[in-house]
């Protein structure tokens, strides 16, 4: 059966989850990457259309278009490289309170660490899958930031059953990507 | 330029970028389902499972299949009898343009250093354009390429000693692929140049890299270390997307070139599983083939 978190997320969904562990999403998501950290966690401005705490971010990038009525739809939407946004992401999570953070590939050791004070998880969504991605998006509620551009704005979007995610970092410490690192050097060791 | 002519010579690489963002060339694609297919480890399949749902729904759809549609880059072969080359230029830019609002493609582009996103994907240098003449020629050959970020981030170059000799190659791409190949979505396309300078062991990377899969260098010593660092980054079993597989690679291709004795250039560029490159030959009268989709466009 599909494990579905949904939001806002309570420290009770995910506590028990485990590196490797596949769920979904249904709720409210945003994206958010480098320059979104950036203003949160350096400008200290908080989004103003979504309260973050117990909720979900994505760092992705999307392409938007406009059907006949004018209205904004996901066109094209997967995870950007978490590991770009590692050096703001213990301090984002800490004044957030954001609990579900989905991306690409992993995320490090400051964010681990944070995962774990603060009850939250990292997901790596199967990258470059984005009409996948677009296709579980019910619809696009809200937009900020647009100062950015359209791969850096705050897109905020309601969500069905979105994945697969399979977590990476859980709330017992532990980090899927860095220990397959581990794993590949040492194959990488016998070559040269 | 006839206008009329004008128009025509942009809607036909207007088209063919858009079609690049939402088609995966014959030779990656196929690759990638042998992959697929050859895969044994049971979270690994479900990966390569959603990486072919979305090539399915990107042709059903008719939409970019990757949201990063990257930065545009056009390396044109100009044939010396070609009749249109001042157009060049201004019809690139404006097929760039056109692609990205019509698609619609991700408008990536930045200013640089400004940071301002331009909305349409050309600016400052952008779309990037390489010309190289063919004597003799009529034709213009196109090969066009979508830089993506995630893929483009492993890129380097290196100038080794040359005692380092063979190893050290090794030892550089091994490396860079196993700090950054997790997030460049694996299974690469891995293409390596070397040369004398950190600068043309970097171009022929590229060039590498534009070559199809399963083609060989036609320098023997090359083409064998070609086989070498494939099989070496494939028993690193970082696919598919860094969740580890049996593979690494789509495939690997070297570009080299005579060098300076004393040095020992190595380059690497990167394309992700979703490599999106197109080839295409627009000939004197504006007629035009596809090289890179063939089968990808039969329906």
């Amino acid at each position: 059966m599909k494990k579905v978190l949904t939001t806002p997320i309570s420290y009770e969904q995910i506590k028990d989850l485990k590196i490797g562990d596949t769920v979904y999403l249904t709720g409210m998501l945003a994206t958010c990457r480098d320059s979104g950290h950036r203003r949160v966690v350096k400008d200290k401005i908080m989004p103003e259309k979504i309260d973050l705490k117990e909720g979900a971010i994505f760092h992705a990038g999307p392409i938007v278009g406009k059907d006949e009525n004018g209205k904004q739809y996901m066109v094209s939407i997967g995870p950007t490289t978490s590991r770009r946004m590692e050096a703001a992401e213990a301090d984002f999570i800490e004044q957030t309170g954001v609990r579900l953070i989905i991306g690409k590939g992993g995320m490090m050791e400051k964010t681990t660490e944070a995962c774990k004070k603060f009850g939250a998880i990292h997901c790596a969504f199967p990258g470059g899958c984005a009409v996948v991605a677009a296709q579980e998006v019910e619809e696009i509620s809200d937009v900020e930031w647009m100062d950015f551009g359209m791969p850096e704005a705050l897109w905020i979007m309601k969500v069905k059953e979105f994945g697969p995610l399979i977590v990476s970092i859980d709330t017992q410490g532990n980090n899927l990507f860095e220990n397959n690192k581990k794993i590949f050097k040492e194959r990488m060791d016998k070559l040269i | 330029m006839e206008e009329s002519l004008k128009q025509k010579f942009i809607k036909t690489v207007e088209e063919f970028t858009g079609m690049t963002g939402i088609y995966l060339p014959d030779d990656v694609e196929a690759r990638l389902r042998e992959m697929a297919e050859q895969e044994t480890i049971a979270n690994a399949k479900t990966m390569y499972d959603c990486m072919l749902k979305d090539l399915s729904l990107a042709k059903e759809l008719h939409r970019p299949l990757c949201q990063d549609t990257g930065v545009i880059q056009y390396f044109v072969e100009v044939g010396t009898e070609f009749p249109y080359q001042a157009e060049i230029p201004e019809i690139l830019v404006t097929a760039a343009r056109n692609a990205t609002l019509n698609t619609p493609l991700r408008p990536n582009v930045v200013e640089p250093l400004g940071e301002h996103n331009t909305g349409d994907n050309t600016g400052y240098g952008a779309p990037y354009i390489e010309y190289e003449l063919v004597p003799g020629s009529s034709d213009l050959r196109l090969r066009m390429y979508m830089a993506g970020g995630g893929c483009s981030l492993p890129g380097r170059s290196k100038v080794l000693m040359p005692l380092e000799g063979v190893e050290g190659v090794k030892k550089f791409v091994y490396q860079t692929i196993l700090d950054w190949g997790v997030n460049a979505c694996p299974p690469l396309c891995v293409g390596i140049g070397l040369g004398t300078c950190a600068a043309t062991s970097a171009m022929l990377s590229k060039k590498a890299l534009l070559r199809p899969i399963g083609t060989h260098s036609s320098y023997p010593e090359v083409a064998k270390l070609e086989d070498e660092i494939r099989e070496g980054l494939n028993s690193l079993g970082i696919a598919p997307l860094g969740f580890g597989g049996s593979q690494t690679v789509l495939g690997v291709n070297i570009e080299a070139a005579a060098h300076h004795p004393a040095t020992l250039g190595v380059g690497i560029s990167t394309g992700c599983w979703a490599t999106r490159r197109g080839d295409m030959i627009i000939h004197a009268d504006l007629t035009s083939e596809i090289l890179s989709h063939r089968k990808s466009l039969e329906v």
